[in-house]
């Protein structure tokens, strides 16, 4: 078996044993970034000497019996997060330079736990994206790919250079973060499982913000239970966050294993949207028979504001956004374009310094905020939100946890979906309701298309209830015995 | 409701954005078709509904105001493009 086989507890438990030693298995994923890399742009910065060198400081914790099971742990850390001293560039020009003085608490946190940093992976810039096609430092590539064709296909996004580097075993783990879908997507799109969080689970302090009453940090992974080790590391209170949530970790990884007897699982009849296609339909199905099979209840329910997810999105994000980003101006951090004045360099430098999408949602959010519009657009849009709140809670006195596909389809290819915005914000129809509740939800791989592209279920729980999302979804993982592998892998 | 191009420069001029004149057809276009797409919100009946503003389940908290930081000019500056001594430097602003 090759290390690039290992998952992070199987890699975990064969460090605690001393059968291999974190350098060496470092050693081997700074091989396969530096291999796949040049050619899948998965990471905007690798850092291969401080990977390393936490490598060994790993190897010392291990044989001093202070170890945990992160420790000695090669992952990508997305490049939206802080790293000190690391170049974070949240894959937009504006910020080419910066070099953070301070460290996110989340990748911090993976830090002590002993995990081993490889680089800082791609992403659409600012987080804004369903394809990574938005990075200022170029597109990343999925490693999978149809049958029988060498079409590039897009990784998803926001999370695609963390999804592609775990799928092609250039890391092990990643942390990614979710406004709208940006973790669950990329994980579907990529055959990773991966986990949005409760809001208020994982600490956003030092995440470079994008919508602030919708991003949260969360882990993907090759599996549940890595994702379950991961989240264990990630989350937890956090003063430096206003919304961190005060609460007890529990044990993510005791969760995933404690199947679905006698659970209530929700269907909702408003994700059979029209033009759904024959196969993700069937997947769903088969995700249903399979709980079924496992001792759950399944439960129609409705969640009859679903279809104003995604545009009550289009107008609460911006509008987050053109907020949060109003601080690059060219004058304390980043990168700056001399102008005639004051106001023409801050104009030059943002306009230089964004590319189009990020350009487009910090208009539209400076429109929907603006006098005279902000009722009819952004309070409205409010409104609307509480109304899917009140979907959810509504559904979650009488079901345990919800069922849906992840994502309309699978990957698509490099250049597809690009005849206007809306098209593209299609792909987070799915998603986007479980981020404007605040609620978790997780993607599991379950099956390939008739092209052989990973396709995945998602998991919607109750707020701060993460463990049963991990119970079902690890029921569906099992039951699903997903095992197949991109064509462009570490080996 | 649809953007002029007049509204679209003003939209800029907010954002602080520089525009071309030739980007602003394109603009115009692709914020009219966001723009489109969000009018379906006007369908829901939201009378006496409280807007919803965050994600998170709880109060807000509070702590003493007190000085929890400081003293870090050299990291504050560190990213600066521009400075002189500790202060920020900008292009000249008043005459």
């Amino acid at each position: 078996m090759s290390l690039f086989d290992l998952t992070i507890a199987g890699a975990g438990a064969a460090l605690a044993k001393r059968e291999i030693s974190a350098v060496e298995l470092t050693a081997a994923y700074n091989g396969a970034v530096a291999a796949l890399n040049p050619r899948l742009n998965a990471y905007i910065t690798t850092t291969p000497e401080l990977a390393l060198a936490q490598a060994k400081a790993a190897d010392a914790r291990i044989a001093a019996g202070e170890a945990g099971p992160l420790t000695g742990i090669p992952l990508a850390i997305k490049d939206l997060f802080c790293t000190a001293g690391v170049r974070t560039t949240a894959a937009s020009k504006i910020l080419e330079p910066f070099v953070p003085p301070y460290e996110s608490t989340v990748s911090g946190k993976l830090l002590e736990a002993g995990a081993v940093m490889l680089g800082k992976a791609n992403l659409d810039e600012f987080a804004m994206g369903s394809s990574n096609i938005t990075s200022g430092y170029g597109a990343v590539e999925n490693p999978w790919k149809r049958e029988g064709s060498d079409a590039k296909l897009v990784p998803g996004g926001s999370s695609g250079g963390s999804a592609a580097a775990v799928a092609a075993r250039m890391a092990m783990g990643a942390t990614g973060t979710d406004t709208g879908g940006s973790i669950r997507q990329p994980a579907s799109f990529t055959g990773l499982a991966g986990i949005k969080p409760t809001y208020g689970r994982c600490s956003r302090f030092g995440i470079i913000a994008f919508a602030s009453s919708l991003d949260q940090a969360g882990p993907m992974a090759r599996n549940v239970e890595d994702c379950a080790i991961l989240l264990q590391a990630m989350a937890g209170f956090d003063t430096k966050d206003s919304t961190s949530a005060e609460r007890v970790v529990p044990d993510f990884r005791a969760a995933a294993g404690k199947g679905v007897k006698g659970m209530r699982i929700g269907i909702p009849a408003e994700y059979r949207m029209d033009g759904m296609s024959a196969e993700i339909s069937a997947l769903w199905e088969q995700g249903i028979t399979w709980l079924r099979e496992q001792g759950a209840e399944i439960v129609d329910i409705s969640l009859p504001h679903t279809k104003y997810g995604l545009p009550v999105y289009y107008i609460v994000a911006p509008a987050e956004a053109s907020s949060n980003l109003a601080r690059y101006d060219g004058v304390r951090f980043g990168a700056r374009v001399d102008g005639e004045d004051l106001i023409d360099m801050y104009e030059r430098t943002r306009a230089a310094g964004f590319g189009p999408e990020v350009k487009r949602r910090i208009m539209i959010g400076t429109y929907v905020l603006s006098a005279g519009y902000y009722d009819a657009y952004y309070l409205r849009a409010q409104k609307i939100r509480a109304l899917i709140l009140r979907d959810f809670t509504q559904a979650f006195g009488k079901v345990d946890a919800i069922l849906t596909p992840t994502a309309p389809s699978a990957a698509f290819g490099l250049g597809e979906k690009m005849d206007d915005p809306v098209t593209m914000y299609l792909n987070d129809v799915f998603t986007v309701p479980a981020s404007l509740a605040g609620v978790p939800a997780m993607s599991v791989p379950a099956g390939l298309s008739a092209e052989g592209l990973p396709l995945g279920l998602q998991v919607i729980g109750k707020h701060f209830d993460e463990e049963s999302v991990f119970a079902v979804s690890a029921a569906i993982e099992r039951a699903a015995g997903f095992s197949a592998l991109p064509a462009l892998r570490a080996k | 409701m649809s953007l002029t191009s007049e509204a679209v420069r003003r939209i800029a001029k907010l954002a602080r954005i520089r525009v071309d004149d030739a980007e602003i057809a394109v603009l115009q276009t692709e914020l009219n078709a966001i723009l489109g797409y969000v009018e379906q919100l006007n369908e829901v009946d939201v009378e006496g509904v409280e807007p919803l503003s965050g994600g998170a389940q709880m109060a807000m908290r509070l702590r003493e105001d007190v000085v929890t930081d400081g003293e870090i000019a050299e990291q504050i500056l560190a990213n600066a493009p521009d400075r002189s001594g500790n202060f920020f430097a900008v292009p000249k602003v008043v005459e």
